[in-house]
Parts: structure tokens; sequence; C-alpha cells
């Protein structure tokens, strides 16, 4: 049998720059390589991976970063994707395959766990090591966060998705050393059945969410599309922030998907979540509950939302918000 | 063009719609219970899967098959994929097959699949609403080497293709693939449709048919918990403290301009 060692990342690049879930992924994977005194691997796939993405990944805590560029990986597709990430895992055999809970890592992980006949733990946000055996313990929410469970695979590697904004990458260390490794995996075209007919941009003006200091959140209480687009809008652009939902809107058409914060969503985590007209689903806090400070609005005291949020008003949105944004902005301009 | 042979895999979970407070978790076995008068549901995932093939059948014609996975599965809960317009129901129902992972439940439905015989679309549900894994789907595709196009928003069926709407970031991507293909869909592609009242009087009277893990090839040590890859440790529901600071006011206008005087005070804004 095959020795498993080591830690490998699958990375992801941005814009030709480290996406931020890499940079937290290489700063868990890097104390499990100190804890288990083995390498830390990235694994970087593209049509041209670039110089920066390689050299930031040993920046941020890689030994070796493998490099594999084709014209065929411009665009994440699944069916090529899963050849490359399968030739390397089956090489490097190491211990432990972390990747991001991003669209990418959840159309790929699921792939790879069964190519490999291996366990997979979607959707982590906490992992340790065991002390004795030396296993990942792995927690995710489940139950659309209502509980949390902890598990242990004992198959080889052990592959786990981690969730956005749940591990603190290391500070940027410009001294460190490392070795980068352009590695040639030929892509075979036969077993393609799936085929991009045309890719559509559904536009968002404005902040985008995952970088808005402040995110007003709309709910099922809204009602339509319209506050979405003036009432949540003037209080979001008081305070230089961006409008988000939660599922029903998204599901009733009433805001594009990419403003959707949940499980299934976006999630975030801005200084200040203002939750208004939304009950405070498990699978809506799961997407939001890193930020900062919540702000709860909404007509029932019973709402679980309340259970959340650290400051709260009861009462109809119609008539708190636009007080409260007018206010502010009286406030803000003194 | 023949019809088109749907599967479509459906689970019935815990109603992850229930307010929070209901869940419990039994640290002794290790199991969410809720309480008896909410009743299990087709996990929601699952009941988009079973619109998008219902959708197909509408505009092309063809057969779903709906198979589902589990132990003491309720039949006025499952029986609903038939009352809305499915074919035929197979159930995987057996003690050995409850608490198995993604694993164990992806290679019984595989099993269950190949033992259907001929297919040309498999639908499940992008994740199931109690583990939220989201891995099934994908494997049943990796076992059985057909392909896989993940969070279908939009499907339909053409001469022999899906050609399917994906849920990409800050937008969507169509995606054709040829048949067999296995989809998993996602929650914009609609909500399932209410059964016609002639629906559910034909379903009260089709029993599903139900397999246990022989009449599929397998032994009672390939699924279930006994197939498992990832072992539960550990089920908990994390402690949280209610801290939530309301605001008054005279009226709702006024709590809001208190809210905004309360924040500017406390530095928050």
């Amino acid at each position: 049998m095959a020795e498993y060692k080591g830690v490998l990342i699958f990375g992801e690049v941005t814009n030709g720059k480290l996406a931020s879930i890499t940079t937290e992924l290489l700063g868990c994977g890097r104390n499990f390589a100190d804890e288990l005194k083995e390498d830390l691997c990235c694994l970087l796939v593209s049509d041209k991976t670039g110089e920066t993405a390689p050299r930031d990944a040993i920046v941020f805590g890689a030994d070796k970063v493998y490099t594999v560029e084709d014209s065929l990986l411009k665009e994440y597709q699944g069916e090529t994707y899963i050849q490359v990430v399968e030739r390397l895992a089956k090489e490097l055999s190491p211990r432990v395959i972390l990747m991001g809970q991003t669209p990418v890592g959840r159309d790929l992980a699921p792939r790879l766990a069964f190519r490999l006949g291996t366990g997979l733990s979607t959707d982590c946000v906490d992992i340790s090591v065991d002390s004795e055996t030396k296993l990942l313990r792995q927690t995710k929410p489940v139950y659309g966060g209502n509980a949390q469970a902890i598990f242990i695979c004992d198959a080889m590697p052990q592959l786990v998705t981690i969730r956005a904004k749940t591990m603190s990458p290391r500070e940027r260390d410009d001294s460190r050393k490392g070795e980068v490794i352009p590695t040639k995996i030929e892509i075979n075209m036969s077993p393609i059945k799936t085929k991009i007919v045309e890719k559509v941009k559904e536009e968002v003006t404005g902040i985008k969410l995952e970088d808005a200091p402040v995110i007003v959140g709309g709910g099922r209480g809204i009602g339509g599309p319209e506050p979405f687009k003036t009432t949540l809008k003037e209080l979001a652009d008081v305070l230089h922030g961006a409008v988000g939902a939660s599922r029903p809107p998204a599901d009733n058409g009433w805001i594009p998907e990419a403003m959707h914060v949940g499980l299934t969503g976006k999630i975030v985590a801005p200084e200040i979540y203002i939750a208004i007209a939304i009950s405070g689903a498990s699978q809506h806090i799961a997407g939001c509950s890193g930020s900062k400070t919540i702000i709860a609005i909404n007509k029932d005291p019973e709402a679980n939302i309340f259970r959340e949020a650290n400051f709260g008003v009861v009462g109809r949105y119609e008539e708190v918000v636009p007080a409260f944004t007018t206010k502010l902005k009286e406030l803000l301009a003194g | 063009m023949p019809d088109i042979k749907m599967v479509v895999c459906c689970k019935q979970v815990a109603d992850p719609e229930a307010p929070p407070t209901a869940f419990k978790v039994d640290s002794a076995t290790n199991k969410v219970s809720l309480p008896r008068d909410i009743k299990p549901v087709i996990g929601q995932y699952d009941e988009f899967a079973m619109e998008a093939a219902l959708k197909i059948k509408d505009k092309a014609g063809g057969k779903i098959t709906v198979l589902s996975l589990g132990n003491n599965i309720a039949r006025d809960v499952i029986k609903k994929t038939l009352a809305v317009g499915g074919d035929e129901l197979i159930l995987l129902e057996d003690e050995s097959f409850e608490e198995g992972d993604s694993w164990s439940t992806a290679y019984a439905l595989a099993m269950a699949i190949k033992k259907i015989g001929e297919y040309d679309l498999i639908f499940c549900g992008r994740e199931s609403s109690d583990w939220d894994a989201g891995q099934v789907g994908l494997g049943i595709a990796e076992i059985l080497a057909i392909p896989a196009l993940t969070l279908a928003r939009k499907v339909e069926a053409i001469d022999g293709k899906a050609r399917v709407e994906q849920v990409i970031p800050d937008g969507y991507q169509v995606t054709e693939v040829s048949f067999p293909a296995m989809l998993t869909v996602t929650s914009e592609l609609g909500n399932l449709r209410y059964a016609a009242l002639k629906g559910i009087m034909a379903a009260a009277k089709k029993q599903p048919i139900v397999w246990k893990p022989a009449d599929i090839g397998l032994e009672p040590s390939q699924v279930g918990a006994a197939g498992r890859r990832v072992k539960l440790v550990k089920l908990f529901q994390p402690t949280k403290e209610a801290k939530c600071e309301i605001v008054e006011g005279e009226s709702p206008a006024e709590a809001g301009a208190n809210l905004a005087i309360k924040l500017r005070e406390t530095k928050i804004i």
C-alpha cells in the first residue's frame, strides 16, 4: 500500500491572483503540515497560472506549488479538472486534501472522493488533528445549521472542503522559500460529454457582496422586488454598503441569485449585517453568522433572527426602515 | 423520438422548515429529533429535482421512476412523487440502509439504477436537507461512469441531449450533455407543483416496489452504516446565548430613529 504523506491544497486563482479562500486554506494547511512535520503542497490549475499566484502560494505557506497550465483548463469544467486533480492526487498520495467550499470545490471534491474511493466532508468550519490517531476531526454544520457534526475518515487521503472565512490566513512572509513545479498533465478529450454553449452574466450594480463592509439583507417579508431597489437600497447607500437577500427573494426572482446570502448562496462576513423582514432560518444564518454586528428589523418579536442579532427593532419594516435611514443620514452628516 | 427515461432520487428528511428551536440532538444516539407533530418531508432540493423531471415529461413525454433509500419510509410522504406525476416508485428500504454516508448511499442508489437498466437522465437535489453534503448525485455519476452537471436551474431535452442552465457565480451558463447524464437541481428551478385530486387518488392505489440489499446485488455489509467511509463521531448543537438588545420607541418610526442613535452612541456606525 502506498504511503500517504503531506497536505495538498487545491488552490484557486481569480484574475491572476490567489483567491482569498486559498490563502485561508494555506493558513490552515500550514498548521497541519507543521503538526505532522510534513510538506504543504498547493495545486494551481488554469490556462495560465502566471507568476504572482504561485509565488503568493509560497508566501502564504506552501512548500511546493504544482502549476498545471492548458488552454483546455481556461474555464472550470468538471470533466477536465477532475483528470488533473485525480492524476496529481494519485502521484503525490497526500494524507490530507483541502479544497474550498466554492462553486468549483462543491463540484470537484465529490468527483475526486468517488474516484479515489475515499470519504469526504464538505463545508467544514473547523478542523483539528486528533492527537492519538493523527486523523482529522472534521466539523461541519448539518440540518441547515441547526446542528453540527464531527466526522473522522480513516480512508486515505482525507478529503475536506472548507467554508470561506472560517480559517485565518498567515501573514504574508515574502522571505519564505519554496519550489514552483510546472507540471504537464495530458487532458484526454474522449470522455468529455459536456459542452459549455454560453455564459450569461447577471449584472449586479454597486459594491459586490463579498467586499461590502455593510450589507442590508431583505427576506420573504419584503413582499416583492421593488423595496430592494428603493427602501433597502437607500439604507445601503447611506452606509456605503450592498443589498443582499435570503433564499425566498432569490427563488421568487425578486433579486438575482448573486445577491443571495445563505448556505446555498454567498457566505459573507461584513462589519454590519442588517436583516430586514428575515425570519432567520438556519440556512440563512449560515451565510451571515460571521458578521461582526447583526441588526434585525422584524415585525414578529418571536422571529429566530432576534436570537442571532446584537440589536433589534420590532416593527413593520415599511415604517422602521425609512425613519432609521433618515436619522442615520442626519447623524452621519453631523 | 422515444420517451425519455428518467430517474429521480428523493430522500425523506426531518422538515428543514421546522422552527430552529424544535430541533433537538440526542447525544447518546447522535441523532436529531423533532416533535412528533412535525412530519417528515421530501428533501426540498429533491422536490426541485422532481419538478425538473416533470417539466421534461410535460414537453417531451417520458417515464419517471422515483427512487428513495432509507428505512420506515412514510408512504404518505413519498407517494407525493406519484401524485404529482411520477410513474413508478422504487424504495430501497431496509434496516441495513440506515445511517449511511454519502458513499454508501450513492453506491446503493447507483446499483439500483443499474438494475432499472435503461435511463437517459438521473435527477438529484443539489444536496440533502439534513446532512447538506452535496455528494450523492456526483457519486452516482462517478460510479455509473456517466457525465454530471450540477446546480441546474432549467433543463430541456432536445434530440438525445439535455440543455442545462447551470448557476455559476454572477450568472448562469448553458451546458449541453448527451444522454445518459446525471443532473443536480437547485432552488431556482422552481417549486414542485401541487398534486391534482386525480393524481392523489391514482397514487393511493399504486404500491411502491421495495428492494432489499440482495435485490441490487449488495451484502448488508456494503450498505448503510456498515458501508460508510466517513464516521460520525459526535452530533451537537452549538450553544448560543441570547444577547439581542431591543431598541424601542413610541412608534415603529421612532424606534427606527432610536436604533440609528443607539448605533451611533455605541460607535458601531
